[in-house]
């Protein structure tokens, strides 16, 4: 450890893309919304034109990614390491990890009906994480210096990444089967009905949100293991009931209680659809909030 | 679709209900009393609803919510187990609202009545609830697949395939050709349990997910014993050694020493282990890391047994050394400068190395000694140590880097009643100056003694003198124990194991059913299927073109997947 410098240079030059890419988020996430709401007009052939706005749209988002990405990677090479050891290079990473497989899944699955949803989403996290959790590149600190930062972090990343667009999915699922939405006479309403008539049905996005929630949860299970036994070797035990345990393992309740209400009558569809939600918000609290002000041993946001 | 009988009805299954299955949990179903607490149903009865409200899957998903509800407050407030200092302070500053808190155990949340009844509950539902399933999912492993439903364009998935005569005729030129013969043996090489029922066919396949899921929720229940189980038999002590000296794994051998509720000193392994060095690595290159630590390790001689081979290794964080029965960590480390106290008459009255709590990450170091023997009268010291001593601009001392460059000892000194003999336990690191009277240092007249390696100093009113010899490294231990530890990791990768199974084997029945002019394909999911359309399909693809048998393509008159024809996938 005592080797390594620290390539300040290619940090910044790291920042630079990140802040390329938050510009380009920000076009993708206007040319979405533009989109949609050309979906809203009462002009079939509005609608129909509107293809082409999407398109450009993913292609832009796409542009934004690998910035994105390029700048995660510049991250890692400059400390010589993985891009997570603090909230900033965590956001940074996450964030690209969300968007890339968004991406990866739209090739298998119709989850169109998202994409300005996640393209704020990143803008937001990146804008967070440039203004909020900045920190200057650093070596790691001797707690966090095991493999176990790899497999942990890595697959924390991915479960949210996939919570995510499970939630955003349960988001359009609950915009789509809401009373209000389906029986409103005002034009917002009508406008929301004719936008939503363009993506898939309901129960088609609320089974495709269910499919990534339980991806989700194996990855978050995952998580939760690995860091018990990273918790081992770091901490002298497996559990302690530290503030980042507290919420890991609320989570994974939360999500359990998901899976089971999908099952039972009366709280499958809309309050599934709440849980999953509510699921994400926690995974959204565990991060920030935790992370920030709560006392607890995972204090490596790098943040005085 | 009906779903009159469904209990658990997620929305793929709802078509189930057609046909009764055993593996079904009919738990929800069964008719709960109309009104629980009206005097026919008797206590019996009254205990039969309980259990079954109890062991219903709502109760379940409710407990799971509470249960996640309940631990919040865990990590608002300090907890006793993970944070006793915290708890300590919360009483100083809010007493008042401390001893509501404690009431309501908000300080021991995870180990709080409410807390655990919560728990308790949900892992007594969930006793109740996956035992009669797999006495269900046993019997249902040997049974036959179902009979093959009468009307299978009711099922999530149908499709029926017309063919002329011709076709027919063509495609079962032979016994070995025929349809149902062909579909049979498909479906078999697909791991589907098959059975001919005559002019129909009816499979099934996925018995793996039911037991994966009952896996999972059986080794949650194994998790829950075997952390308890730790819990009860497992110890933790703490130990600081300085450079040179020796740990026996014994109960005197502790600086501090907790053990679970169950615990026994034979539990102890014979062991001893010599620190023989301590080296750290601060960051000296990188501008904006300046004096960040980059590694600690603490240099170790261990021996097992009373006459083992002695052994070299090092503890670093993240890298315990393992021992018998015992795990040491290195939880923390500092400076132990070595001070020698003689009296007015030239007596020693203390030598040694004297632990240092470092103060913050320059390692500006805390030591207190106390020498209630010294003559004329005892007194005790206050005293800091700077590794690399600088002023700050206020013209106060500090630290200004963690490393050894500029190694300094302050002091100051107080004379009174110790209170030592007074029987009440005193914290080492801290000295009560409540009544004792500063003769140097502060606002005393006498500066504070300033000393650096290898000087002696005279101290005021006769005390006599003090000498830093050097400084030496210590290194905190942390040595501990769970017995448990490797089943609690085995039940939990045993519940992850049943969790990928559950989620991702696909649970479903196919029937091929020969009709007079052709075949129908259907099948029916239990729970999440993506590919069940598909099955359909490519079942139907095969059936109505057998090369061999160089048919024309089949003519398909009737694709239905009721109410998701227009989806898009
Ligand atoms: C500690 C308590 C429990 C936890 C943490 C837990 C967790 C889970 C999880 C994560 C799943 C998802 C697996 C899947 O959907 O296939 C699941 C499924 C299931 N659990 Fe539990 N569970 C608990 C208690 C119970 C209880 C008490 C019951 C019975 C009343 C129960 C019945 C079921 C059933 C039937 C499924 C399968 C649902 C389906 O078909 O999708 N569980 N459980």
């Amino acid at each position: 450890m005592t080797g390594i410098v620290l390539n300040e240079e290619l940090s910044r030059t790291s920042l630079i893309f990140i802040y390329a890419a938050m510009a380009f988020y920000t076009v993708a996430f206007i040319t979405f919304v533009w989109h949609l709401t050309r979906l809203s007009s009462e002009k079939k052939k509005i609608r129909k034109s509107a293809d082409a706005l999407e398109k450009a749209g993913l292609w832009i988002l796409g542009i934004a990614a690998a910035t994105h990405g390029a700048g995660v990677v510049m991250r890692g090479i400059s400390a010589s390491r993985v891009p997570w050891a603090n909230m900033y290079e965590f956001s940074i990473s996450g964030s690209f990890i969300i968007v890339a497989i968004f991406l990866c899944a739209l090739v298998v699955r119709d989850i169109r009906v998202i994409a300005a949803f996640v393209s704020a989403f990143a803008l937001l996290v990146l804008g967070a994480a440039t203004t909020l959790f900045y920190v200057q590149v650093k070596t790691l600190m001797p707690a966090l210096q095991s493999y176990w930062l790899v497999i942990h972090v890595t697959v924390a990343v991915l479960a949210t990444s996939f919570f995510f667009i499970a939630a955003a999915l349960s988001i359009a699922f609950l915009f789509a089967q809401a009373k209000w939405v389906k029986n409103g006479k005002g034009n917002i309403t009508k406008l929301i009905r004719r936008v939503l008539s363009v993506f898939p049905k309901p129960k088609k996005m609320e089974r495709l949100s269910y499919r990534f929630n339980v991806i989700g949860m194996i990855l978050w299970t995952f998580t939760l293991i690995a860091g018990a036994i990273w918790a081992q070797k770091a901490w002298h035990r497996f559990w302690g009931w530290d503030t980042k345990e507290v919420w890991t393992f609320i989570i994974w309740t939360i999500y359990a209680g998901y899976a089971h209400a999908r099952a039972t009558r009366g709280w499958d569809g809309a309050r599934a659809a709440w849980l999953s939600v509510v699921g994400f918000v926690a995974v959204l609290f565990n991060f920030t909030i935790v992370n920030l002000f709560f006392k607890g041993l995972h204090v490596y946001s790098g943040l005085k | 679709m009906d779903s009159s009988q469904q209990s658990e009805s997620s929305p793929e299954s709802n078509a189930e209900s057609t046909q009764t299955t055993g593996t079904e949990l009919s738990r929800d179903a069964q008719q709960a009393p109309s009104a629980p607490n009206s005097p026919s149903i008797g206590i019996l009865g009254w205990l039969r609803w309980t259990w079954r409200q109890l062991t219903s899957m709502r109760t379940a998903l409710i407990l799971l919510l509470l249960l996640a509800a309940a631990a919040i407050p865990g990590s608002v407030y300090p907890q006793r187990s993970a944070d006793p200092n915290g708890v300590t302070q919360f009483f100083q500053q809010q007493p008042d609202l401390a001893g509501w808190l404690d009431k309501a155990q908000l300080f021991d949340v995870y180990s709080s009545t409410w807390f655990s009844s919560i728990y308790l509950l949900l892992f007594i539902s969930l006793i109740g609830c996956v035992v009669p399933r797999t006495l269900v999912h046993a019997k249902a492993l040997v049974a036959k697949p179902v009979p093959t439903p009468t009307n299978l364009s009711r099922m999530p998935a149908h499709k029926e395939t017309v063919l002329g005569d011709k076709k027919l005729a063509k495609l079962e030129s032979s016994k070995k050709a025929d349809l149902l013969h062909r579909g049979f043996e498909r479906l078999k090489r697909q791991g589907y349990r098959v059975e001919r029922q005559g002019d129909s066919i009816s499979a099934e396949r996925g018995y793996l997910r039911e037991t994966g899921n009952l896996v999972f929720h059986v080794a949650l229940i194994g998790v829950l014993f075997a952390v308890g189980f730790g819990g009860a038999y497992s110890y933790s002590g703490q130990r600081v050694l300085v450079v040179g000296d020796t740990f026996v794994n014994n109960l005197a051998g502790y600086d501090s020493f907790s053990p679970g509720p169950f615990f026994n000193q034979s539990e102890l392994a014979p062991f001893r282990m010599t620190l023989t060095d301590f080296q750290s690595d601060f960051d000296i290159r990188n501008k904006t890391n300046l004096n960040t630590p980059l590694d600690f390790r603490a240099y170790v001689t261990s021996q097992v047994g009373m006459d083992g081979t002695p052994k070299k290794s090092v503890i670093r964080v993240n890298y315990p050394l393992e021992m018998p029965n015992a795990s040491v960590y290195l939880t923390g480390n500092g400076f132990a400068p070595v001070l020698t106290f003689k009296d007015a008459s030239g007596k020693v009255s203390f030598s040694g190395p004297v632990i240092y709590l470092p103060q913050d990450d320059k390692y500006t170091s805390l030591g207190v000694i106390k020498l209630p023997d010294a003559k004329p009268k005892q007194f005790g010291v206050i005293s800091f140590f700077y590794p690399a001593a600088g002023k700050l601009p206020s013209g106060a001392l500090t630290s200004v880097s963690p490393i050894a460059v500029n190694p300094m000892v302050t002091m100051s000194v107080y004379i009174g009643n110790l209170g030592l003999d007074s029987g009440v336990p005193q914290n080492v690191f801290t000295l009560n100056v409540h009544g004792l009277k500063q003769v140097a240092g502060g606002k005393a007249k006498t500066k504070g003694v300033e000393l650096r390696v290898g000087e002696t100093k005279t101290l005021p009113g006769g005390l006599g003198t003090v000498k830093f010899e050097t400084f030496k490294r210590f290194a905190s231990l942390d040595i501990s124990y769970n017995p448990a530890q490797g089943w609690v990791l085995f039940f939990a990768l045993l519940s992850l194991a049943g969790l990928i199974t559950s989620f991702l084997v696909p649970r479903r029945r196919v029937w091929i059913r020969r009709t007079a002019n052709g075949f129908e394909v259907a099948a029916l999911a239990r729970g999440d299927d993506p590919l069940l359309e598909k099955v359909v399909e490519d079942l139907s693809a095969f059936l109505g073109s057998k090369k061999s048998a160089k048919a024309p393509k089949a003519q398909t008159t009737k694709a239905k997947t009721p109410g998701k024809k227009k989806d898009k996938e």
